[in-house]
């Protein structure tokens, strides 16, 4: 086991380089050029200027020899400088990324917490109202533009209802917990601020809901579909057979079967929710990584582009690493 | 039977279709008395299964029982409220169900499997319930029972994992066992380990059993009663033995008829009894008796009247004015059915010809440096199948058969040796030679559902061959040639723009035949074509391809498991153990006096009421580390030091080879005829 680990990690960090690579190669041959987007038309016309530019970013140095810089810098450690923000790359991500983590990971357990239970209930009791009922919520979920759902939602219950805060991490007027993981739920509680966390948590509510609703919709359907096609199987008859409940056939013999499919559903779809946040956090105004990815790709920002690949080439070899273990945990059959 | 523990009375059964409801049971009476045993035969959609869930009260939708009592221990199960039912389910009745590989929770370690009735009913408590269930896996025959229950059903092999749900069956010790076809998918040799470990069961501790089976043989050689079902009406109800010397419904006639029986001498003519048609259409029943429509025996009064089920002799039962008005149905075997075979042609030119043929499949890698593992499937097989022959291949799964198969069709290319059709040598032919060669030697397969296309009418299906070969042109040319073919194998060539799903499996496997003569091959390559299929359709297509093989001159390599069958349909018997030749012989003399103790074994193995069987222990050795010398010692009854090396594929007698150091000193009362 340790060994299967070892290996496809020395693997992630090669395909990981590779995504760079790959990248670095597209943005490249983009038409498009960083000086117009981030000198401004007029200095750009003064050649000079555009020459010194270069000069000072390495983009007049061959292509290979940029990547070269990158790699180099990649083994210290380094991302280079971000030409939007002139700060650190790495420092740039350091700091949106846990805003982008705190997003996600409550998406995630939404769309598991509700997804899973919906699916297996849908299923149980197959063409009940419940079953019509979880079908309507994944589909609205999953037919849903997230432009729209999460202007609705703003307009409803913060807009029209006002039982929700509007968009941010926290009240415009409120100071931000001691950084320490950067996860404000979690930093508010070291701190003792109950008010604060409270006003965090109350902020994730929407932002949070309308990044899982088209997850919740597919885990759902997942589950359900998974659901139905365990039960159908020999060994829950012959559960029935040995005289077992109904609640024990499904929840010990059905479940553990049908979650196998939706555990690479949900690793996919965490991946998904992280790298993916960027409608969500321009609406709610938060400041993740899903921003940052936008304004560095609107302004060509070669360095900021390359990090934000790595992190996310990252994330999603990890998940599907974690993933695959799991898979041996659930399904004996895989295990060696 | 003074005390019964089920009592079935016209138990009446219905699917809820949205054509209408479907008798699938429809009044079936029967009881089994304490520690008794009761075989239900019939064909698939004969009720028999539908039988079984009714019992269990295991239906589901949209099946339903609509009529009828069922009184197990004297209470009405019919009456008993859900929780009730429950708490007798899998205590005091149990059932097993066909499919071992599927019939356990791949997820979950086979202790709690085993233990989860018996806590789940509170007759154990946990430690307690560990012990019996490595005891009860003890006495189902698992080796290493305490180190067995903790692993996952994977690991087992499906004789293993059957012994398995037996053991879960008696977790309880209950009063009643169904077994619903427990042997089906299993090899002969496993089958009769079970069959045996059954009829122990049953005198060891007084459980009733009721063994659901379409073979008789099977039904034989455990039940002392049997029922025979038809069309979900019961048409005969009988002393087993009795219906198997002398049936007395027409059907349960055609049953025992369309078997070849491997305990009775071959007759010239080896056609075999076959009632044509199929089961009526259950929504559409006729008035008088449902066989009728089948029957060769019919009078007039049979498709008028529906005949009740009233004793024909002391103690029989059956559902037919013919015989209940006293006439006896004639005994089958060269009963003028016409088709005497032409006597084997002598074995001078061999068609096909192979000299030490091997194959291995190298598995993935475990890991970046492990060793690679090699499944060793053929192991160097010689054989030669005379033009017009018939070459019969038996063994059980894993020996190779499938894969020597593919090896001389040339879908595998062999890892070593040689293969030489009709003087070419083509083991290593580039699948450009090979093509012009498929036209001479095809194949038929087993599952006559997954090779058939299901988007392709069976029209375009078999003019596929013929225009690729360039034999006919597309269009009217082709259609006229599919259409000969079509009526060739017995089908009706208005047929052709039907799609697969709209036929029987028979059908199917007809349609494969015809597909395979296409080309109007020499050879025909046929991979336990029958073994899916119902007795009396076995039988149907066993006839025809008799039929085309006489009119035709083709040769054929036939590969099976079922040695009644091989005995009947062969003129030669290659016997394979782990991917070698144990014995090769003449059918007629392998059957009466095996060499091989491996062959004996195996024969003993086909059940067969009233004969004296030697089990044959364990499993074959698994193929990634097949053994050295012998590849039988380790089963084998009368293994010496010596067969550590491994004895050559000798002649032993005048066409008969054996590899064997100790040739025909293996011998028991139950073999030969």
């Amino acid at each position: 086991m340790l060994r299967t680990v070892v290996t496809r990690l020395a693997g992630a960090a090669v395909m990981a380089v590779l995504a760079t690579l790959v990248v670095f190669l597209i943005a490249n041959t983009v038409p498009g050029d960083p000086v117009l987007a981030q000198l401004g038309d007029i200095a750009a016309s003064n050649p000079a200027t555009v020459a010194e530019w270069r000069a000072k970013w390495g983009l007049d140095l061959p292509l290979w020899e940029q990547y070269l810089i990158f790699l180099r810098g990649l083994a210290q450690g380094d991302l280079g400088t971000s030409i939007a923000s002139q700060r650190p790359v790495l420092e740039d991500i350091a700091q949106y990324a846990p805003a982008t983590v705190e997003l996600a990971s409550i998406a995630f357990v939404l769309a598991l917490g509700i997804g899973i239970p919906l699916g297996i209930a849908a299923a149980v009791w197959r063409d009940s109202w419940v079953d019509a009922m979880a079908r309507v919520v994944s589909l609205i979920g999953v037919s849903s533009p997230t432009f729209w759902l999460a202007f609705i939602m703003l307009a409803i219950f913060y807009g029209g209802l006002q039982i929700a805060p509007g968009p941010g991490r926290l009240d415009p007027i409120a100071f931000p917990p001691d950084e320490v993981t950067g996860l404000f739920l979690i930093d508010t509680l070291l701190a003792g601020d109950w008010d604060g966390f409270h006003d965090a948590a109350a902020h994730l509510v929407l932002p949070s809901i309308v990044l899982a609703a088209a997850t919740i919709g597919l885990i759902t359907r997942t589950t359900r579909a998974a659901m139905l096609e365990a039960m159908g199987q020999d060994y829950v008859r012959v559960s029935r057979a040995k005289g077992m409940r109904e609640r024990y056939t499904i929840l010990r013999h059905v479940l553990p079967n049908a979650l196998i499919p939706v555990v690479t559903l949900g690793g996919l779809a965490y991946a998904n929710l992280l790298a993916g946040a960027v409608m969500t956090e321009t609406v709610f105004s938060w400041p993740g990584l899903g921003r940052y990815t936008f304004r560095s790709a609107a302004a060509l920002d070669f360095p900021a582009i390359m990090g934000i690949t790595l992190v996310v080439s990252v994330t999603y070899l990890l998940v599907n690493l974690l993933v695959d273990l799991s898979y041996a945990m659930l399904d004996p059959r895989v295990r060696r | 039977m003074t005390n019964p523990v089920l009592e079935v009375d016209d138990l009446r059964t219905v699917f809820l279709t949205d054509a209408g409801p479907v008798h699938a049971v429809d009044g079936v009476s029967f009881r089994i008395g304490a520690g008794e045993t009761l075989g239900i035969v019939g064909e698939s959609g004969s009720g028999k299964s539908v039988t079984a869930l009714s019992l269990m009260r295991l239906l589901e939708e949209p099946a339903r029982i609509v009529g009828g009592s069922i009184r197990f221990q004297g209470r009405d199960l019919l009456a008993m409220r859900p929780d009730e039912l429950r708490s007798l389910r899998g205590d005091r009745m149990a059932m097993v169900f066909q499919d071992p590989m599927t019939g356990l929770n791949p997820v979950i370690r086979i202790l709690r499997q085993l233990t989860e009735p018996m806590v789940g009913h509170g007759r154990f408590a946990a430690p307690e319930a560990r012990r019996r269930a490595v005891g009860l896996l003890g006495r189902m025959g698992i080796t290493a029972p305490e180190r067995s229950v903790s692993r996952f059903p994977h690991e087992f092999s499906g004789g293993m994992r059957q012994r398995v749900m037996l053991a879960m069956g008696f977790a309880n010790d209950p009063a009643l066992l169904i077994a619903d076809e427990p042997t089906t998918a299993l090899d002969v040799t496993i089958q009769a380990q079970l069959l045996d470990l059954l009829r122990q069961l049953n005198a060891e501790f007084g459980t009733a059993i009721l063994l659901i089976s379409h073979d008789l043989g099977v039904i034989g050689s455990v039940c002392q009663r049997v029922v025979v079902m038809y069309a979900g009406e019961v048409v005969e109800e009988a002393a087993t033995e009795a219906v198997l010397a002398d049936p007395r419904h027409p059907y349960a006639w055609a049953l025992v008829n369309a078997v070849p029986r491997i305990d009775q001498p071959l007759g010239a003519d080896r056609r075999l009894v076959s009632i044509e048609g199929a089961p009526p259409d259950a929504l559409n029943l006729p008035q008088g008796c449902r066989f009728a429509p089948r029957c060769p025996f019919k009078v007039e009064r049979c498709e008028r009247e529906h005949p009740p089920l009233a004793e024909v002799a002391p103690g029989r039962l059956a559902r037919c004015w013919v015989t209940q008005a006293g006439q006896v149905l004639p005994k089958a075997g060269g009963s003028g059915l016409g088709g005497v075979r032409a006597s084997p042609p002598p074995a001078i030119e061999p068609l096909l010809s192979v000299r030490g043929l091997v194959k291995h499949f190298p598995l993935p890698r475990e890991s970046l440096f492990a060793p690679r593992r090699v499944v060793h499937a053929v192991n160097g097989i010689d054989l030669d199948v005379g033009r017009g022959e018939t070459l019969g291949i038996v063994g059980e799964s894993g020996c190779g058969k499938s894969t020597l198969a593919r090896l001389v069709t040339r879908i595998h290319a062999p890892s070593a040796g040689s293969i030489v059709f009709d003087g070419q040598e083509i083991a290593e032919a580039s699948p450009a030679a090979i093509r012009p060669l498929r036209r001479r030697m095809q194949m038929v397969f087993q599952d006559p559902y997954a090779s058939l296309n299901p988007r392709m009418t069976i029209g375009d299906t078999l003019a596929e061959p013929l225009v690729a070969h360039g034999l006919a042109r597309r269009g009217a040319e082709a259609r006229e040639r599919v259409g000969g073919l079509l009526e060739m194998v017995g089908l009706n060539p208005a047929w052709v723009s039907r799609f697969p799903h709209e036929f029987s499996g028979g059908q199917r496997q007809r349609i494969s035949i015809a597909r395979a003569l296409a080309l109007e091959p020499e050879m025909i390559v046929a991979d336990e074509p029958i073994s899916a299929l119902d007795v009396n359709i076995q039988a149907q297509i066993l006839n025809l391809m008799l039929d085309l093989q006489q009119r035709m001159g083709l040769t054929y390599l036939f590969i099976a498991h079922d040695l009644a069958v091989v005995r009947h349909l062969c003129d030669r018997v290659v016997v394979l153990y782990l991917g070698r030749v144990m014995e090769s012989a003449p059918a007629e003399a392998l059957f009466a006096r095996p060499l091989h103790p491996y062959t004996g074994v195996l024969i003993s193995a086909v059940p067969t009421p009233g004969r004296v069987r030697v089990v044959l222990e364990g499993e074959p050795p698994s193929t990634l580390a097949p053994p050295q010398g012998c590849p039988f010692r380790g089963r084998c009854p009368i293994a010496q030091p010596v067969c550590e090396t491994m004895p050559p594929l000798a002649e032993a007698e005048a066409g008969r080879w054996v590899a064997c150091h100790f040739p025909g000193e293996f011998s028991h009362a139950g073999l030969g005829a």
